[in-house]
């Protein structure tokens, strides 16, 4: 049966960058569509209408939404290849922790320190630099979170690498002062087709999207 | 105590404790029960979710596991009986889906307007409001989410046909409306009407006092800072 897989994307998305590392990480083929952030397309409004947000996937017609979801399916789906959660279930648990974890964290301490200003920001820089610290005691001494192979966390985490170059520019700070191990943790998985292919350049990140996006919302 | 492979760390009052033991008691596991004090944590606790320091963890082997949704999908993941979630990757990614709706959008909205006030809480109240109007769409008339029998979205906002009322009434509010919502209305009957349910609700006015207390000391520190 041949599969059409779609996925509604944005450059910049972290969310929309976790699900191209797995699919690439899977060597999936799928047809990438740009919509657009602040001019959603009827397709986006079509297949996630509770939430209106990139990523969807799209396989044969039906909507996955939320991305660490959509990475978890592809991962059941494609279950022949770059497992990215084990079998033991002990592991899987605390896989899904730490998955759930970054999600919980990272995101919002990063949107305040772009977006904010003032106590607001230097109280997210704190925040996102104690997250990072707590990722690193996590990490250890291993190659990627998943062990000898990128797994679930690597793949959650990733895509916030490529938006570190705004968190620093913006709050005017050093995370590789502080965090150095997720910093090359980060430049490891880059070395990866997989993962520098999926990721979005750092500069165009800043240049293209946050410096535009704050234009719009009014923010200096 | 030897031979005792399963532990819950929980609280009385906690409706994400109470999710862990339905879908234990579902599943027929013999687990036993610790009550942590959570003014007072027990190194115990500490040392099984240092990242989290709270309740429930699941302790199975001396392994622990922490945040409610993570321990649901592990206790399925080994014990296969009466299985929540779907087998299907469609549909299980649905089930999850809708599990993170609930969480986001609802659990921790409502959990939010125990400590406000004002036109703060009025916002997260008309929040809470769109959420419902969602799950009364997509319950449709079905006697439980997950169709004749209950499911991974079941169990998940399952703690409002206990806690919602609760929650209303300490903090001066009002989300569900029966008939707005006559779909999640018997939906929430039925459910609280499930054995594993019924068979250890704490009781309504102590939880009507606990919520008080910690609505009280909340405003409370908020007015100080």
């Amino acid at each position: 049966m041949a599969e059409e897989l779609v996925l509604l994307n944005f450059f910049s998305s972290a969310f929309a960058m976790r699900v191209r590392v797995a699919l690439a990480e899977k060597g999936i083929q799928y047809e990438c569509k740009e919509d657009n952030l602040f001019d959603k397309s009827p397709l986006l409004l079509e297949m996630n209408p509770i939430h209106k947000k990139v990523p969807v996937l799209i396989h044969n017609g039906k909507p996955i939404c939320e991305s660490l979801i959509i990475v978890q399916y592809i991962d059941e789906v494609w279950n022949d290849r770059s497992p990215l959660l084990a079998s033991d279930p002990y592991q899987r648990s605390q896989t899904r922790f730490w998955a759930d974890y970054v999600d919980k964290k990272v995101y919002s301490a990063g949107k305040r320190i772009w977006l904010g200003k003032g106590e607001e920001k230097e109280a997210a820089k704190k925040e996102l630099l104690e997250v990072l610290k707590t990722l690193e005691r996590e990490l250890g001494d291993k190659v990627y979170f998943g062990g000898e192979t990128i797994g679930l966390v690597d793949v959650a985490l990733l895509p916030f690498s490529s938006w570190f170059y705004t968190y620093e520019t913006c709050g005017n700070f050093s995370i590789e002062a502080e965090c150095p191990k997720i910093v090359a943790w980060a430049r490891r998985c880059m070395k990866k087709e997989s993962v520098s292919k999926s990721l979005a350049d750092p500069h165009k990140i800043y240049n293209d999207f946050v410096l535009d996006a704050k234009k719009k919302l009014g923010i200096e | 105590m030897a031979g005792q492979e399963v532990k819950l760390l929980g609280a009385w009052f906690s409706p994400f404790v109470h999710r862990v033991e339905w879908v234990l008691k579902l599943k027929g596991i013999q687990y036993e029960f610790v009550e942590e004090d959570l003014t007072n944590k027990s190194p115990l606790l500490v040392n099984y979710n240092p990242v989290h320091k709270r309740v429930p963890v699941l302790v199975h082997h001396g392994n622990p596991i922490a945040e409610s949704l993570v321990i649901i999908e592990y206790i399925d993941d080994t014990w296969k009986q009466n299985p929540i979630m779907p087998q299907d990757p469609y549909e299980r990614a649905r089930a999850r889906f809708w599990a993170k709706f609930v969480e986001e959008k609802f659990t921790e909205v409502i959990r939010g307007t125990i400590m406000l006030e004002g036109e703060q809480q009025e916002k997260e109240v008309k929040q809470a409001r769109e959420a419902l109007d969602v799950l009364e769409g997509e319950l449709k008339g079905k006697k439980f989410f997950g169709g004749d029998t209950i499911g991974f979205l079941d169990i998940v906002l399952g703690w409002i046909a206990i806690w919602l009322g609760v929650i209303e009434e300490i903090a001066c509010i009002k989300v569900f409306d029966s008939n707005k919502y006559p779909f999640i209305g018997k939906w929430m009957e039925n459910f609280a009407e499930l054995p594993v349910v019924k068979e250890n609700l704490p009781a309504r006015d102590k939880l009507v006092l606990y919520f008080h207390k910690i609505r009280q000391f909340g405003l409370a520190s908020a007015v100080k800072k």
